[in-house]
């Protein structure tokens, strides 16, 4: 598993293509904040979500929704996973079977027989972190609210 | 590879602050503005949304305060922090994140006298009514407890009784009521107690004093410790409004979008943002010089306050002496215990007057007979302090309430600076000969 600060930027500046399963149609859920932020900073956001996949336009966040993993029709290097702990395990096996290169369980969310899965597949391992707030913290904007980020440097911000 | 845990004196320099993006300015620059530009309608709609980050007015958040607020959480071993214009506004902003009318606190009576005055007139004239209990018995808090109570508040190092309350004792019967217990750390700072070590989950500061150092600047900070379980099942039912859409914030839900610095989000959203009680930059910039050398000063306050009291205490012309750092004190084992480094600047005596036998007029002469000991109401400047709480700090009390809180006719409070020690004893000296001679 990475946790370590070089590690996390090494993760989020290598890979700008995330799926993110169970992202939310609704602007006030936690996915959706993470997700639009994500895609604000430069990242393609891939929604997958069977609730909303045939429903409506079809879209969250102006993206194709799909039912699942295997149906995203392009390379995904990030599937990050806002669902319970206990369903991760096919999430992380379909994370395998697509391609993946890290499988990012969300703030709250760890199966660690997921990261066995994935890690066993060469994936890089993520455990309860919001990608959002690890993206602000490393990269600039969540000091400005105050938070202890941690990070301790006397090089400019790249 | 685990990141590596910087010590105290690292993060006092270092913490919030990278070399500016733009300039590669090593200090921290002075962003003196009241706004911040919008790229787009679609990024200021997405900053009031909380969606993105970044700044839109500095009443809610700037880049140079928000280097004093990530550095006081770093200093504090906390998630997040929050500054305000004073340690009033500081206590003010804090509880009013969490109570409102109808609801109860359990406080320590042991307190200053400004934040008495706030809890036991201003807040009850708004609907939350405070009681006070005697810290030295943490089951008195126990005692106090009413199902609509919300928040336990003490002082690390109360002030004026120079009391040190048992942390550990009472955050564990707030959290068996599923309450937070907030302290104001502002005496000890936290280079000499962490209360979050200690099981606290909010602790607010006067950064007027210590922190800042200097005496110029007035300024305050919330900082949570990111533990306290406000998703628990009975902690969920007593503050429903870290997870209902917020009315004082378009629709958010606190704790379901920010986690475990939701409290400090929600401080700022919905009470600093519409109290306004806003740390200026200005401030915030003169705030951050002063805590590059926080350790250092706490640690040549706490000798000099040490060197004072022993001093005091062999002193004839004196009747008693607090300082918790005094092997004897009634709060010596306690300070062992929380004050490991030393036991902060600030110490009471009794003086006892010459032939006169008036107590009152001998403290009110010591002050008079100072030289460069400072007659003012503050403490924690590096300079020292001398004052007559009876007269001044506490005055708004009744007699009855002074005495609960610790205040006696004949207490000179010191808060002992950096000068000399020498010439610190000298002034000390020439002061209680000149009182003798009423």
């Amino acid at each position: 598993m990475i946790d370590d600060i070089p590690g996390l930027r090494r993760i989020l500046r290598g890979h700008k293509v995330i799926a993110v399963v169970g992202l939310s149609a609704d602007w006030f859920r936690p996915s959706y904040f993470a997700a639009k932020y994500m895609q604000q900073h430069g990242y393609r956001i891939i929604p997958v979500n069977p609730r909303y996949s045939g429903q409506g336009d079809n879209t969250i966040l102006g993206q194709r929704c799909y039912a699942s993993l295997r149906d995203v029709p392009e390379p995904v290097d990030m599937v990050d996973v806002f669902r319970r702990s206990e369903d991760v395990l096919p999430i992380a096996q379909e994370a395998v079977a697509i391609g993946a290169k890290v499988l990012w369980q969300q703030l709250g969310v760890h199966n660690p027989q997921a990261v066995q899965v994935a890690e066993a597949a060469g994936l890089a391992c993520v455990v309860d972190r919001c990608v959002k707030i690890e993206h602000a913290r490393l990269f600039g904007g969540l000091g400005w609210v105050g938070v202890n980020t941690r990070v301790i440097s006397a090089k400019r911000p790249l | 590879m685990a990141d590596r845990r910087y010590g105290f004196e690292t993060l006092s320099l270092h913490a919030g602050q990278i070399p500016d993006a733009a300039t590669g300015a090593r200090a921290v620059p002075l962003y003196q503005t009241t706004s911040f530009v919008f790229d787009s309608a679609e990024h200021a709609a997405s900053l009031f949304n909380l969606q993105t980050f970044g700044n839109v007015y500095t009443r809610l958040s700037n880049p140079t305060t928000a280097v004093f607020e990530e550095r006081m959480a770093a200093l504090e071993n906390g998630r997040a922090a929050l500054a305000t214009a004073s340690g009033q506004a500081a206590e003010m902003t804090a509880i009013l994140t969490l109570c409102q009318a109808g609801d109860h606190i359990v406080s320590s009576s042991t307190l200053y006298g400004g934040t008495h005055t706030l809890l036991a007139v201003n807040l009850a004239k708004l609907g939350i009514e405070t009681t006070f209990v005697d810290p030295a018995e943490p089951e008195n808090f126990a005692r106090a407890v009413r199902p609509n109570s919300k928040l336990f508040y003490a002082e690390t190092l109360g002030n004026p009784l120079i009391n040190i309350i048992d942390i550990q004792a009472i955050a564990d019967i707030a959290h068996a009521h599923h309450v937070p217990l907030m302290i104001d750390n502002t005496v000890p700072s936290p280079y000499l107690c962490r209360p979050f070590e200690w099981g606290a989950d909010i602790v607010v500061h006067s950064a007027t004093k210590y922190i800042g150092g200097h005496g110029t600047s007035m300024g305050g900070a919330i900082i949570e410790s990111g533990r306290f379980p406000w998703g628990d099942d009975a902690v969920r039912e007593k503050f429903a409004g870290m997870h209902e859409p917020s009315r004082g914030y378009h629709g958010v839900r606190f704790f379901e979008t920010f986690g475990d610095f939701a409290y400090t989000m929600r401080a700022r959203m919905e009470i600093l943002r519409t109290f306004g009680a806003t740390l200026a930059p200005f401030n915030a910039w003169m705030l951050i010089q002063g805590m590059e050398t926080l350790p250092l000063r706490m640690d040549r306050h706490c000798a000099n306050a040490l060197a004072v009291a022993k001093a005091l205490q062999d002193d004839p012309r004196v009747a008693w002496v607090n300082y918790p750092g005094l092997p004897g004190d009634r709060y010596h084992a306690l300070a062992q215990r929380y004050l490991p480094r030393g036991a902060s600047g600030l110490l009471n005596f009794g003086i006892r007057p010459g032939a006169s036998g008036n107590a009152r007029a001998a403290g009110e002469k010591f002050i008079e007979a100072a030289s460069f000991m400072s007659h003012l109401a503050n403490i924690g400047d590096a300079k020292t302090l001398i004052i007559h709480p009876a007269s001044t700090t506490h005055r708004q009390m009744s007699d009855a309430e002074q005495l609960q809180a610790g205040v006696t006719p004949d207490m000179i409070r010191m808060s002992v600076g950096l000068e000399t020690l020498d010439d610190i004893l000298w002034d000390i000296d020439q002061a209680l000969a000149a009182a003798q001679q009423l």
